[in-house]
């Protein structure tokens, strides 16, 4: 990790201003926040630790756990919500044996729920790798996680 | 300032155009509820209870972000404003848990009060509460806790750690419901970086953050911190017979009011049950508790017997004034010898001897308040934040401001975080470091030349010696890169005031005194002496070693630095003492040690040192005060050092006494007596009066330290216009050369100390440090200070809560180092130099560079004074504490 740190760091001038993108660029390259590597982006804008941490938790795309190999996100805006977004994150927890919010045992699987994707028309939706499924039910949600 | 009247509520007020709405009517007495509002902090406008009508505008302002303007109209109250507020207030409520009488805030709470104004509608609180479960309270820190469940997220302990503690530990963390005041990871607050120093805690306006002693005192009295030699103004708490909590005091011009974690928290070893409460007396090697009178006489006796030379003392810098000024004229007058020395001779004698020669003062040259204001901060080996708490307070201050900051430390202290420049020079390298420095202001065409031709002598010979450190040598020596060096002497040239703080780093060299000289050879070439917010200021360490030095606590001084070998000066001493005086300077505190070694001192008398622990060489102290003929050990604690003693004398902390300490930047406190001496413990002075009465020795029949005082300052040139009266409320910085005269911040303004007034140069040589690393000791040893502990830890080391924050000695070392060796965090190992060997655990960090670790000497199970190396200063007779070579084993 040091050596990705220091090629990310490389390409910012270490100021304050820098400190969300620099952020944004560790989670692309490692899939979370680290704790170390907090500290040394921290230590590479001067900015308090604290900060780096209050700022990080604020927004809610990033993670400080690692991810499993597969992210599997269900919206649970307005829209996918009425039309069952509950039902779906249940059934995607039970068939994966992961709790929404965690990563599985085996590091495969990442359930998380998360605001307005922007695809109401197709609600209720998930994104799977950052590919988007919609119109689902707890039925035809299986045939999207038998592809993973 | 600029003045404008403003109406509120139809009130005519005239306020300072700097304030806004809330503050001007709150200095008139006219109450807006507030809820982030603190005076010491920028507003933030978080918490939208000081909502007001401005010139009848349609929206409400928040009253602590509206600047005050001339003619402005505001309206503090109507029913739009009382509902919005009372919704905003009833919303806090939600989420505050309802338990008020079970809170340590109750009754002084800001919540209470706002609601008891602005009202709340319980039922719809009823309606709108959720049900989250509590989050636990956060207990980890030894002195205070943090309830989430109480907090109304007004945002002032984030604030006041930013602003006031620069320690940023706190932020708000997460959002919307979920919002919680949080560490970095939101992790236990003891796990975070924060520095225990309290101030969020005295500033949170409700029960969120509070001190764990929640016991309230029944009176409280004023005195002086007796910890480090800022001289913090503090109240102690009293009840019944106990110390039961400490304050901030206000309005001292010290500290207003800021205190770190010692100052805060650090005081339950006032009335410990260890205190020694007894005269204790060795029968057959065992102590036998005894009563005054026969410990008295057994002394007498002793002493009697090696009046003169073969007799020492060694004063106390944790003693009063008027005790050391009785140490010293007892050794003095009594014993007929000059041998009276103590620990400043370990921490600023260089500053003493070097400052003395070359502007005429040992002293900080000017205040702590000033620090604040200066326009560039040379903070040359002081590790303010851990030694000098507050003064470290006063740096970060400065840097808000907008001042320039350089640190030069071999190590990455946390100033470093606030510098402009971090000059990482080898230990022990400071003069070709500061005379590097010189050399590019001089080539450079940046010095006073006006200043250094009117008030300075010996330029000339100073410029010559200039000839040695090119900037490739010095960036050879030091290795701190040359451009860093030109950039670095730029910058201070560049901006006045600049002030230089120093401390040990500079000073506990065997060549400490050349480094000071350096020191002020750089203030004297860019005229920075003699104005406010500049100048040379050694960080004093010991709550009043700069008093113990000026009463006189040296073995070549009388009280106020008038010399032992000055005939006059004898005769008005032996006229105003009635004795007759020796005029031969006596030995210093290193070489009565060495003396006792040979024998040549046969009787030694201690008053609060703790020499095995604070002394280098510490085999060697042990073995110098086995060898004599008598050994007497006053101390609040059986010390490492009393345990050698012949006898034991109990004598009264801090707490139990009047008196003055002075501190760093020369101000007379008054030290004030909150409870009775402890047991059967007497305060320092009279101890050692009765030594003398039993003596049959005349003058020192004082009644009280005030008498004390009243002699002293008749025989002292620059404290003779102070007097306990004039510094009831405020003390005074000497020289204070008569009544109406109003002290002296800053000294040198137009006229140097010196005999001729002028200020002189001094030409300087690069001499390493006497020890450096080779194939068996490859590691180099500093030893510095814990911010959680005080000295040998004959106090602090009492405080739990301190020895849960910090508990044992820590060997600070570099990852590569560590990892050469094989050692990881949390290893046993034992270090090794040429004189001992001591055991502590690893803590691996960047702070310290690669080839060197760090120690402190606050711990008797490790102590590190085994190590340290007693090669001495020649002039100031220091040793060489901040350098010496070691290895480092794993266990
Ligand atoms: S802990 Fe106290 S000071 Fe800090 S935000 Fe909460 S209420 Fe305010
Ligand atoms: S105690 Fe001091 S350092 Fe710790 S969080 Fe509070 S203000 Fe910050
Ligand atoms: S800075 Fe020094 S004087 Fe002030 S509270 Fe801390 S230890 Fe006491
Ligand atoms: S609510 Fe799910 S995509 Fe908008
Ligand atoms: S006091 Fe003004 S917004 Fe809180």
């Amino acid at each position: 990790m040091e050596k990705d740190l220091g090629k990310i760091f490389s390409s910012f001038r270490g100021v304050r201003g820098e400190l969300i993108p620099v952020l944004q660029r560790i989670q692309e390259k490692v899939g979370y926040l680290p704790e170390d590597a907090m500290l040394q982006v921290a230590d590479f804008l001067n900015v308090p630790e604290s900060t780096v941490f209050g700022v990080a938790s604020f927004y809610a795309q990033f993670r400080f756990t690692p991810t499993g190999r597969n992210r599997i996100s269900v919206c649970e805006g307005t829209a996918c919500h009425v039309k069952g977004a509950t039902d779906i994150i249940k059934e995607i927890s039970r068939v994966k044996g992961v709790e929404a919010g965690e990563t599985s045992d085996c590091m495969e699987y990442t359930l998380e729920g998360v605001a307005c994707i922007g695809c109401c028309a197709l609600a209720p939706c998930i994104t799977v790798n950052d590919e988007v499924y919609g119109r689902l039910d707890k039925k035809s949600v299986h045939n999207v996680l038998k592809k993973i | 300032m600029q003045k404008v009247n403003i109406t509120i509520d139809g009130v005519k007020v005239e306020t300072l155009a700097s304030k806004n709405v809330l503050e001007a009517a709150l200095e008139n007495n006219i109450y807006i509820p507030n809820l982030c509002h603190h005076p010491d902090l920028v507003p933030s406008g978080t918490c939208r209870m000081c909502l007001v009508e401005v010139n009848g505008g349609e929206v409400l302002a928040v009253a602590c972000k509206t600047p005050v303007a001339e003619g402005m109209s505001v309206v503090t109250d109507n029913p739009v404003i009382r509902s919005v507020r009372q919704i905003t207030l009833e919303l806090l409520h939600v989420n505050h848990t309802q338990d008020c009488t079970n809170c340590g805030k109750n009754t002084n709470c800001q919540l209470q009060e706002v609601t008891s104004y602005v009202g709340v509608d319980e039922e719809r609180i009823g309606q709108m509460r959720k049900n989250i479960p509590a989050v636990e309270k956060d207990t980890s820190n030894p002195f205070f806790t943090l309830d989430h469940n109480r907090c109304i997220l007004c945002g002032i302990c984030v604030r006041t750690c930013n602003e006031i503690q620069g320690v940023d530990a706190l932020q708000f963390g997460y959002r919307g419901y979920q919002t919680v005041i949080s560490t970095f990871m939101n992790k236990p607050v003891k796990e975070s970086v924060c520095e225990s120093c309290g101030e969020c805690v005295v500033r949170c306006p409700v029960g969120a953050l509070l001190p764990k002693n929640g016991l309230k005192p029944s009176r409280e009295v004023k005195t002086v911190c007796p910890y480090c030699g800022v001289g913090c103004g503090i109240v102690l708490g009293v009840r019944g017979e106990t110390v039961v909590s400490v304050s901030g005091d206000r309005e001292s011009p010290v500290n207003n009011g800021r205190l770190c974690v010692k100052g805060r928290f650090g005081y339950n070893w006032i009335n410990h049950s260890e205190r020694l409460k007894k005269p204790l007396i060795r029968k057959d090697g065992e102590f036998v508790e005894a009563e005054w009178d026969d410990a008295l006489e057994v002394i007498a006796n002793n002493f009697s017997k090696y009046k003169g030379e073969e007799f020492a003392a060694f004063a106390s810098a944790r003693c009063t004034n008027e005790e050391n000024y009785i140490i010293q004229k007892f050794t003095r007058a009594v014993m007929g010898t000059n041998n009276i020395d103590h620990c400043a001779r370990l921490c600023h004698a260089p500053s003493v001897a070097g400052l003395a020669q070359s502007l005429g003062s040992g002293a900080m040259t000017n205040s702590i308040g000033e620090i604040g204001s200066a326009a560039l901060i040379l903070a040359i080996g002081t590790n303010t934040t851990e030694s000098h708490p507050v003064i470290g307070l006063k740096v970060k201050e400065a840097k808000r401001k907008g001042a320039k900051i350089i640190v030069a430390n071999p190590r990455r202290i946390d100033l470093c975080k606030f510098a402009d420049l971090w000059l990482q020079q080898r230990p022990g390298t400071d003069v070709a470091l500061v005379m590097g420095m010189c050399r590019v202001i001089v080539d450079e065409g940046l010095a006073d030349e006006p200043f250094i031709e009117e008030r300075c002598e010996e330029y000339g010979i100073m410029k010559e010696s200039l000839k040695e450190f090119g900037i490739e040598n010095v960036e050879r020596i030091t290795g701190v890169p040359a451009g860093l060096i030109k950039e670095a002497a730029r910058m201070y040239a560049g901006n006045s005031p600049a002030s230089v703080i120093y401390a040990m780093g500079v000073t506990q060299h065997s060549h400490g005194t050349d480094n000071v000289l350096a020191i002020s050879n750089l203030a004297l070439l860019t005229g920075n002496i003699g104005k406010p917010s500049s100048g040379v200021n050694p960080l004093r360490g010991q709550n009043n070693v700069q008093g113990a030095c000026d009463m006189g606590a040296l073995p070549n001084v009388y009280p106020g630095y008038q010399k032992v070998s000055d005939p006059a000066v004898k005769e008005k001493f032996e006229k105003a003492w009635g004795y007759s005086l020796s005029g031969k300077s006596g030995i210093t505190l290193t070489e009565i040690v060495d003396s006792a070694y040979r024998k040549n001192i046969r009787a030694l008398y201690i008053v609060g040192e703790n020499s095995m622990l604070s002394e280098p060489d510490g085999n060697h102290v042990r073995k110098a005060l086995q060898k004599l003929d008598f050994l007497v050990v006053q101390d609040i604690f059986l010390s490492e050092t009393a345990t050698l003693a012949d006898v034991v004398l109990p004598a009264s902390g801090f707490a139990e006494k009047d008196g003055t300490f002075t501190n760093t930047e020369r101000r007379v406190q008054r030290v004030r007596k909150a409870i009775n001496p402890i047991g059967g413990s007497m305060p320092d002075w009279r101890i050692t009066c009765r030594i003398a009465q039993k003596m049959g020795c005349d003058g020192f029949g004082f009644e009280n330290p005030e008498e004390i005082f009243t002699e002293m300052a008749s025989l002292t040139p620059s404290y003779s216009g102070i007097n306990y009266e004039r510094i009831e409320d405020e003390g005074l910085s000497w020289p204070v050369p008569s009544i109406s005269h109003n002290g002296t911040p800053i000294l040198h303004k137009k006229r140097f100390l010196t005999q001729n007034g002028k200020a002189r140069f001094f030409p300087l040589q690069f001499i390493p440090p006497s020890e450096a690393p080779d194939e068996d000791y490859p590691l180099i040893l500093t030893t510095e200070r814990s911010l959680y502990h005080y000295h040998t830890g004959t106090m602090t080391r009492r405080v739990d809560g301190l020895n849960n924050l910090n508990g044992m000695e820590l060997v600070q070392m570099n990852p590569q180092d560590a990892g050469e060796l094989g050692l990881a965090e949390g290893d046993n190992v034992r270090v090794t130099s040429r004189r001992g060997e001591v055991d502590a655990v690893v803590k691996v960090t960047r702070k310290s560079p690669p080839g060197m670790i760090s120690m402190s000497f606050h711990f008797s199970e490790s102590p590190t004074n085994l190590l340290t190396n007693p090669a001495l200063d020649p002039v100031a007779k220091i040793p060489e504490l901040k350098v010496c070579a070691v290895r480092v084993m794993k266990l």
